[in-house]
């Protein structure tokens, strides 16, 4: 019998400053607070310090789950850092990670420069890592500060991100079993969520903005989201994809006991379950205290389930965005 | 098409408001409280699927009433 991952353990860090919905209404007195929370289903998010970065958080997340799980820190023979936020153009973080938590220099690291999709491909990399015997303990760090990104003025963007990190270990032994994957990415739509100046196709900040045909404004230096086109990719992709998984583990919908969808806004994750016709029951919601962290929203959300009792049997998960990437896996729980 | 069901796909992308407060010469923006962009892209995705026809939020910016919509989706058919 070939060699099986699990997801051993998950803890996850937020920020200490927090933005809350009545401080968004001030500054944007057209929006109501309740009227924000009801629609995109976030009350308040966390947002990184000024000194703050994202391999900080890395930090911090990865402290909580060794001093949580002690032994571990000692185990760790691979490393790998999600992040679109790291520190340097060069190093890897994950090299500047290793050498912060004492793991040892046995271990392997590198950065994944992906969004949303990001757990997947955190968990696909390290399910790899261990079949092929390369690896026994990865650690999986997704840490994001894309409110750092967001122009002041771009009040949709800042209603629904949130900066948080989470650390997971993958295993040959844990309490999810991580089944098979089905990853895709569509490059066409790069542009549709991007920060387009700072890395080496446009080096120097513009401080240019257009405004589109939409009336949405665009600033070349920020975060852009084109919500239509997402909203659109979404609808698409996803659906699609939970039919592909589905199919990979010879399931139906029936099978999953939880489904975990990136928690990219309440609204639209209620219309993919409602074109996929999963049952309200079964589909899990955290995102009301910490926002879209991105990467970070299915194992926050896991750890969170976790914590109710929640997962037992069977629980999709499934990541899309940013790229534009998505990614599935089923988990069995004990 | 049909313009009743036309109002019943268009009112199942809120979750609060009650599907009698949906006519023909609703202003849909100015109207209904629950209306937010979020639901907008709801509906043209709505539109999309169901009714074949892709627009954008350009597409819809002139239009006022629910019936406005649904008569774009018919000219564009």
């Amino acid at each position: 019998m070939g060699k099986k991952a699990y997801i051993k353990a998950i803890e996850y860090y937020l920020p200490e400053n927090i933005l809350t919905n009545e401080q968004i209404t001030e500054k944007f007195p057209e929006w109501s607070a309740e009227k924000v929370t009801n629609k995109v289903g976030i009350s308040e998010r966390h947002l990184a310090g000024i000194d703050e970065t994202a391999v900080d958080m890395a930090h911090q997340a990865a402290e909580k789950l060794f001093s949580m799980n002690t032994g571990l820190r000692e185990k760790v023979d691979f490393l790998l850092l999600c992040s679109q936020s790291v520190d340097y153009k060069l190093p890897s973080s994950s090299c500047i990670l290793q050498n912060s938590l004492g793991l040892k220099t046995s271990c392997g690291a590198f950065d994944i420069n992906l969004g949303c999709s990001g757990y997947e491909y955190g968990l696909a990399v390290a399910k790899g890592l261990i079949i092929s015997n390369i690896a026994t303990n990865v650690l999986v760090i997704t840490s994001e500060t894309y409110t750092k990104y967001i122009h002041p003025d771009d009040k949709g963007n800042q209603t629904i991100f949130g900066d948080a990190a989470t650390a997971s270990i993958i295993s040959t032994d844990g309490f999810a079993e991580i089944g098979e994957f089905v990853l895709g990415t569509d490059g066409s739509g790069a542009e549709t969520l991007i920060v387009k100046t700072g890395g080496a196709r446009y080096p120097d900040k513009t401080g240019a903005y257009t405004i589109n045909e939409n009336g949405d404004t665009q600033w070349d230096d920020n975060l852009y989201m084109d919500g239509g086109a997402i909203f659109n990719f979404t609808a698409d992709v996803v659906p699609l994809m939970v039919e592909q998984i589905l199919k990979k583990e010879n399931m139906e919908l029936d099978n999953i006991d939880l489904w975990v969808f990136h928690q990219a806004n309440k609204y639209m994750i209620n219309y993919l379950r409602k074109l996929i016709r999963i049952d309200k029951d079964k589909f899990y919601v955290y995102m009301e205290n910490v926002g879209n962290t991105v990467s970070s929203t299915i194992p926050i959300a896991l750890c969170e389930a976790q914590k109710e009792g929640l997962l037992r049997g069977n629980v999709l998960l499934a990541g899309f965005g940013v790229g534009l990437s998505w990614g599935a896996t089923v988990l069995r729980c004990k | 098409m049909d313009i009743k069901k036309f109002i019943e796909d268009f009112a199942d992308q809120f979750d609060e408001t009650e599907l009698d407060e949906f006519k023909p010469e609703t202003n849909y923006r100015e109207d209904l409280d629950e209306w937010s962009s979020l639901i907008g892209l709801a509906i043209l995705n709505m539109i999309d699927k169901k009714y074949g026809v892709k627009l954008t939020a350009t597409d819809i910016k002139d239009t006022i009433t629910i019936e406005d919509v649904f008569n774009l989706v018919v000219s564009k058919k």
